[in-house]
């Protein structure tokens, strides 16, 4: 995130997303901004950017379809819009009510012009991260990165 | 306060107020939220300081944050109506979280969904934005019900140690179409190189 200059971050939070949280907020060059519902995300993201920083939005799979009008402001004003979404309801879910919504993500995202960028290998993470970023940031345009269950665990609540 | 409140005393004719208001507003960002208010705000006359907007309903109060959160030196208003404000309710409680001392929000209060027909609104029954804007940690509020008030307005939306917030208890009125630029990008480099001027 640095490395790309993001120096806000406005998330939902998620249990993938903890660790990545914990080191926003322990960082003072780092601002988390924690919101009530992800579609904010949009309007912070794009106001930040208008104010000539650099923002983005962390959120879980089910976050995304709260932002698929809101994304339009981005797109509207030509603002960069970067995402991270941790993935439910897919790779070993457990709980049935994260399916409808993980399922639909990633073709919810691009029926709103969204370019996603999907990950399923740790390794990788860092890399796609910064790929998105620049696309974003660098093309005026919304990109997600989609962390697959397989890379940060599937949840089972002790009971798979 | 609202749950007392007809619609009778809306009296404050929106745009001699918003333009009287603007007047004052001493190099502040304004936001406008859609519909009526980007509309208010390019009659009283242009000004890159001013992003307009043409949709996105619920996010006047999000952007602003992100404008004030980016530049702090810079006053922020968020100018909006009810509806748009009560779509995005739940922004109050990020931006009393965030605090920032240079932020204000006005809601233009008519009571109604005016840009689609007048149809009833939630704030002419029980509902306070202001009394929630309190309870989420706004440091203070207001509620204008003159149009004499601009002045004592003013000095609390452009001066007043933020976040604050206002509402205006406004009528409804026949106002001529005032239709500012409607391209996005335009409305968002214009404000953005503004800024970056200044």
């Amino acid at each position: 995130m640095q490395a790309r200059k993001v120096s806000i971050v406005c998330t939902v939070p998620d249990g993938g997303l903890t660790p990545l949280l914990r080191r926003i907020e322990a960082d003072a060059a780092m601002r988390l901004v924690t919101l009530t519902s992800e579609q904010e995300g949009m309007g912070v993201a794009t106001g930040v950017w208008l104010g000539g920083q650099r923002a983005m939005i962390a959120m879980q799979s089910s976050g995304v379809g709260n932002c698929i009008n809101a994304l339009g402001l981005p797109t509207a004003y030509r603002a960069p819009c970067l995402m991270l979404v941790t993935m439910r309801g897919q790779w070993g879910e457990f709980n049935p009510w994260q399916v409808p919504m993980g399922q639909a993500v990633k073709p919810a995202l691009e029926a709103v012009g969204v370019k996603c960028f999907s990950v399923d290998k740790a390794e990788e993470v860092g890399e796609t991260f910064e790929a998105a970023a620049d696309l974003a940031f660098n093309g005026w345009l919304s990109a997600a990165v989609l962390v697959s269950q397989r890379v940060i665990g599937a949840k089972g609540f002790g009971q798979k | 306060m609202s749950a007392q409140m007809s619609s009778k005393s809306n009296k404050i004719e929106r745009r001699p107020f918003v333009a009287d208001l603007l007047k004052r507003r001493d190099g502040s960002l304004v936001v406008c939220g859609l519909g009526s208010p980007t509309w208010d705000c390019f009659a009283s006359g242009d000004s890159p300081d001013y992003l307009y907007s043409w949709g996105g309903m619920g996010l006047a109060v999000p952007t602003a944050l992100g404008i004030a959160l980016a530049q702090p030196p810079r006053r922020v208003l968020a100018l909006t109506g009810d509806g748009e404000m009560l779509m995005g309710i739940g922004s109050l409680a990020v931006v009393g979280d965030q605090a920032p001392a240079n932020f204000a929000v006005l809601v233009l209060d008519n009571e109604r969904f005016a840009e689609t027909g007048r149809q009833r609104g939630l704030t002419s029954g029980r509902t306070d934005i202001a009394a929630v804007a309190k309870a989420v940690g706004f440091r203070d509020t207001m509620l204008v019900t003159e149009q004499g008030a601009v002045p004592e307005l003013a000095q609390f939306l452009f001066k007043a140690e933020g976040p604050v917030l206002a509402v205006a208890k406004i009528a409804i009125t026949e106002d001529p179409w005032a239709l500012p630029e409607k391209d996005g990008a335009v409305i968002a480099q214009r404000f953005r190189a503004s800024i970056a001027e200044d």
